[in-house]
């Protein structure tokens, strides 16, 4: 192309000197308006450090002419969410515990609130899934087998005084323990034991149980293990092995199991007895708190019966 | 300036008045001014009845109800992909327009250019034309100066005022909103929208104008990607018009010198120094050049669109490659391909959505529950969503492998109600008899399907599945 180009950029305002490859830069001048927009910038930042917290201080900070403080935000917001929280926590409280599935409104707060406090509360020990931990003896919570039963009131009930704690004196099974029935077990749990049994007497009420729950038995130790059952076992677990839920007794003919149905843990289970202990989440001793109030532990109460268990 | 002088580090702003043209890409820009202005401030308006429990407004951007409107079209939270197909083939066929033809987005549909073209207009109402407003500028503040000047800020302010308030109206049922601004009852939230458009617009339009093509925007970079020697843009046919200068001095060229081109100029440069970043190819120069040529009798063109290819042609006496020729090229072609593509994908799509749509996710925690009668059951969580204009039952089934029963979560039945236009949350169990096959085996496929339980006859047929794994107890 020629060179129709009056004034070549380069002669007014030259190069800043550097060329790459032949490619030169114009030392174009800067727009005054950008310097301008920095010291704006600069003005800004100013005022920032004087309305807001800036400066570090050996503890905390400056805390600007605003007093601005996000913490203090938060705690503003919680009580502002409590607050318009307070009618449906009112109404969830003053409802007929078997009423409440039926509100949908209320279900529906109790299904949200019931899920946080359950993962706040509940699932150290039920898991977050609500499955439970087999080994530990943590019931499953999804299943439809309860040993204090699973319609929404027991669940109430087994959620506000917790089960075998030394705090709250509504607890269930306080002092009913599955004992420890071998000769050689020791402690607070052999003393609940009425009899004594041998391994080999041990062994065969094993085998009873394997049997009536429909597993693998052997037939001749399962029939010498009927006697054992009849004379130490049925008083809590029944006659036909089902369980009592007066006395939290489990079920011992159906497929759910708190600790395991295998021969092994059977045996450990029968010899040195078990007896698992769920804290009071709704008693407070004098001058204090409990650790969830009423409406909490009715929404979580709800989230249980919920979960696909329920009576 | 010499260069022997140490050059200021920073420039002021050199302002520009630009004069007025009159010509067909003048006329052109007037009417897609008018198109898009109109559009942009008479959208919110236009209604569009969707039943009862809808809202009437064709265009809606209801934020809060996580709902996209579109005339007949309806888009949920889940169908984002639309906006973000619809983002794409914009974003593509900026590529296209800018590969075939050059920065035509700057120079007529960018809302910056649109609105300072309002805004100038404005000014050379109130003011006068280049000469008059250059000489109030020059002028000291007097009564005339200050008048002027407010009145056309006023304007300025309420064109802003009507940009920032017919920005809101996308977002909320734009008549109640219109009165709750009016009764000062809106939403906070409106008034600072409108207010920070107000000010950007006023600012912008008014003030920064070029700055903001030059300085501010990425695109002018990006596109120097974009453009090639076969992209039609604007150009000055030096060939022909250099050297400039007086008619009468024969061996001059065409070009009279006569700045023209430079006093319509909206970014204030010459054209005729080549391409430059700063130029938006608007087409102002075009007009005004060919005004003058007709002027003093010679052809039209000095100033033109052609492509840097016909730069050789055109001094080898050749005539130009014809405009097909440049933009039908490999690049163009592959453009509109992926545009038409996404466009064509998203359409299908479009026509491919049921009206109830659901959502499946499996509780893997645990995978499945014992019962006490040693059945396996699994539970999944639904997320049912009635797109109907009506409320709607749904009714649950399965098909698989091995026999397994369904059952809802707090209803005994097997059907829920969804509410029109909403959204459901349902758990759904699904049990194997102990000893099947389901719950016996490792995992098993599984199709559930979800279908309207009653309705009108039309949609009674109307049902969908989602495929999904039974989880057996696997020892």
């Amino acid at each position: 192309m020629a060179k129709p180009i009056k004034e070549d950029p380069k002669d007014k305002v030259g190069t800043t000197g550097h060329s790459w490859d032949g490619i030169e830069e114009l030392n174009n001048p800067l727009p005054r308006w950008w310097v301008w927009v920095f010291y704006l910038c600069i003005l800004y930042a100013l005022g920032y450090a004087i309305a807001y917290p800036a400066w570090p201080l050996i503890h905390g900070a400056t805390p600007g002419l605003l007093h601005a403080s996000t913490r203090l935000d938060v705690e503003k917001d919680i009580k502002a969410f409590d607050e318009m929280n307070a009618p449906i926590k009112a109404k969830l409280v003053a409802a007929d515990l078997t009423a409440i599935e039926g509100d949908a409104s209320l279900k529906a707060y109790a299904l949200d609130a019931g899920k946080s406090i359950f993962a706040t509360n509940c699932a150290p020990c039920h898991g977050a899934g609500a499955a439970g931990v087999q080994g530990k003896g943590y019931p499953n919570l999804l299943d439809n087998d309860w040993l204090y039963g699973g319609a929404i009131d027991a669940i109430h009930t087994t959620v506000t005084h917790g089960v075998r704690n030394t705090v709250d004196p509504e607890a269930r099974n306080v002092g009913i323990y599955m004992p420890a029935w071998s000769d050689k077990a020791t402690g607070a749990l052999a003393d609940v034991a009425t009899a004594k049994l041998t391994d080999e007497q041990v062994g065969q009420a094993v085998n009873y149980v394997l049997k009536i729950s429909g597993q693998t038995a052997d037939e001749a130790k399962a029939t010498a293990g009927t006697q054992i059952f009849t004379d130490n076992c049925a008083a809590c677990h029944n006659p036909d092995g089902k369980g009592n839920r007066d006395m939290g007794s489990p079920n011992l003919t159906d497929a759910i199991w708190l600790y395991g149905g295998d021969e092994a843990t059977l045996t450990q289970t029968i010899k040195f007895g078990r007896g698992g202990v769920m804290p009071s989440w709704g008693y407070a001793p004098e001058g204090s708190k409990p650790r969830l109030t009423e409406d909490e532990i009715r929404a979580v109460a709800v989230y249980v019966h919920s979960l696909g268990g329920g009576e | 300036m010499s260069t022997t002088e140490e050059p200021s580090l920073y420039a002021a702003r050199e302002p520009i008045f630009p004069r007025r043209v009159k010509g067909k890409f003048r006329t052109l820009k007037w009417w897609l001014m008018a198109v898009m202005l109109g559009i942009y401030y008479l959208t919110p308006l236009i209604r569009w009845d969707r039943g009862p429990q809808m809202p009437d407004q064709a265009v809606l951007l209801d934020i809060s109800s996580r709902r996209f409107f579109f005339f007949m079209i309806e888009i949920w939270p889940h169908e984002f992909y639309f906006v973000a197909g619809l983002l794409i083939m914009a974003g593509l066929g900026l590529f296209l327009f800018t590969s075939a033809a050059g920065r035509v987005w700057c120079g007529y549909a960018c809302p910056q250019t649109v609105w300072t073209d309002l805004y100038i207009l404005v000014e050379r109402w109130i003011e006068g034309d280049r000469n008059a407003r250059i000489r109030l500028h020059r002028q000291p503040w007097n009564w005339e100066k200050l008048i002027k000047n407010g009145i056309k800020w006023s304007i300025w302010l309420l064109i802003g005022l009507a940009t920032g308030g017919a920005w809101v109206f996308y977002f909320t049922d734009a008549p109640t909103l219109f009165w709750n601004l009016i009764h000062g009852t809106a939403h906070p939230a409106a008034y600072i929208t409108m207010a920070i458009l107000t000010f950007t617009t006023f600012f912008f339009g008014g003030f920064a104008r070029e700055q903001i093509c030059i300085y501010a925007c990425p695109w002018p970079r990006i596109q120097a990607a974009m453009m090639d020697e076969d992209t039609i843009t604007i150009g000055y046919r030096d060939w022909r018009g250099e050297p400039r200068g007086k008619q009468s001095v024969a061996g001059n060229g065409d070009c009279i010198d006569c700045m023209a081109c430079v006093n319509v100029c909206p970014m204030g440069i010459d054209i005729r120094n080549g391409q430059q970043l700063a130029c938006i190819t608007c087409g102002l120069c075009i007009d005004a050049c060919d005004d003058i040529m007709d002027k003093i009798g010679k052809p039209r063109g000095l100033i033109g669109y052609l492509a840097l290819t016909d730069e050789p042609l055109e001094r080898a006496g050749k005539a130009d490659l014809s405009i097909w020729r440049h933009i039908l090229r490999p690049r163009t072609i592959l453009y509109t391909v992926m545009w038409a593509g996404i466009g064509i994908g998203l359409i299908v799509a479009l026509f491919l959505r049921a009206n109830l749509d659901v959502s499946i996710s499996p509780v893997r925690n645990p995978p499945f529950v014992v019962l006490s009668d040693g059945s396996i059951r699994n539970a999944f969580d639904m997320r049912l969503r009635n797109k109907h204009g009506e409320d709607r039952w749904f009714t649950f089934s399965a098909t698989s492998g091995g026999d397994v029963t369904l059952a809802l979560e707090g209803t005994e039945e097997l059907r829920v109600l969804v509410k029109a236009n909403e959204t459901r949350e349902q758990k759904l169990f699904v049990t194997a008899k102990a000893g099947t096959v389901a719950a016996s085996a490792h995992h098993l496929p599984l199709r559930l399907w979800i279908s309207d339980a009653e309705g009108t006859e039309s949609s009674k047929a109307e049902r969908v599945y989602k495929d999904t794994v039974f989880n057996g107890k696997d020892d």
